[in-house]
């Protein structure tokens, strides 16, 4: 079973791979948006490699949900209401929200995305393989 | 001027690889101009033509129904140049297909296969019809008439080959 270790350095690689940044850049705080500076299409690009380097699948929408704030009722001045954090929870089981829940402001959904993020996700996947 | 990048596919093989010429010509205005007395094809356009063969790959798997758009090109490179005169093959492997993209890694090789010229990937992705019809209409803007031409010529010119054989064996 690959270790804690052997999953971030895989997934560093992917991501210089997938990113074009250093590997030094790649640290487990790293959001992927602020600051590796991936967008949207790169992570249509990090699920094919995530899948073709561990040879998982990765159900569309599982590892990065789409349409997360559809419904105006999770939303209000710009947060997230109660409502709107307990479908994040749901839809990200794989995202640290304990800071993010402090003060829950909708811009801030894209620093969710961590590169530990993507190690706990796939631990996860390669432990239920 | 027709957006058209390759000339011909000389293989194709539904969902895995397609390989395809681009003879280079002086005909063609661009290369007066890039550059002027040192006519090299541009590697912009190298990488257009791996992607027009690309795409028909991917778009063929649904039968044509999806927009395919060029995303990324995560990786591109380039080991020489190619002059009027000479003629690039274009082969081009689907690795990756699901419902919202695909990705393909492309060769490009000058004059033969043993003079590898370039090293692409592209990533593809499959614009929602739902969604990509209110933008930009139900027309498929991405698989015009022209392009899917030259995958048409050379099913017509596979069929027009096998259909002499078979008149020989008579």
């Amino acid at each position: 079973m690959a270790s804690h270790e052997d999953i971030f350095q895989k997934v560093q690689t992917t991501l210089v791979d997938a990113l074009g940044v250093d590997e030094e850049q790649v640290t487990p705080g790293a959001t992927l948006q602020g600051d590796l500076e991936a967008e949207s299409i790169d992570f249509l690009d990090i699920v094919f490699r995530l899948e073709r380097n561990f040879g998982i699948t990765i159900p569309r929408g599982e590892l990065f949900p789409e349409n997360l704030t559809s419904d105006a009722s999770m939303i209000a001045d710009g947060k997230l209401t109660a409502k709107g954090l307990e479908e994040i929870r749901t839809r990200m089981p794989y995202a640290d929200l304990t800071e993010f829940a402090k003060n829950p402001e909708v811009d801030r959904i894209g620093d969710l995305y961590t590169v530990d993020m993507l190690v706990r996700y796939v631990a996860d996947k390669l432990a239920s393989k | 001027m027709r957006w058209i990048w390759i000339d011909k596919f000389v293989e194709f093989r539904s969902g895995q690889f397609a390989r395809s010429v681009k003879n280079l010509s002086l005909a063609e205005e661009h290369l007066h101009d890039h550059y002027p007395g040192f006519p090299v094809m541009p590697a912009s356009l190298i990488i257009e033509g791996m992607a027009q063969t690309g795409g028909i790959l991917v778009g063929e798997v649904k039968n044509f129904e999806d927009k395919v758009v060029l995303a990324k090109i995560p990786k591109a490179e380039f080991y020489g140049t190619a002059c009027a005169g000479d003629q690039l093959i274009y082969d081009v492997t689907l690795v990756d297909h699901r419902a919202e993209g695909s990705v393909v890694e492309c060769k490009a090789w000058l004059n033969g296969t043993d003079h590898l010229l370039a090293d692409v990937e592209i990533v593809f992705a499959h614009l929602d019809n739902s969604r990509a019809n209110q933008i930009f209409g139900p027309k498929n803007f991405v698989f015009t008439k022209q392009l899917l031409g030259v995958l048409n010529l050379a099913r017509a010119q596979q069929a027009s080959i096998e259909s002499d054989a078979g008149k020989s064996e008579t």
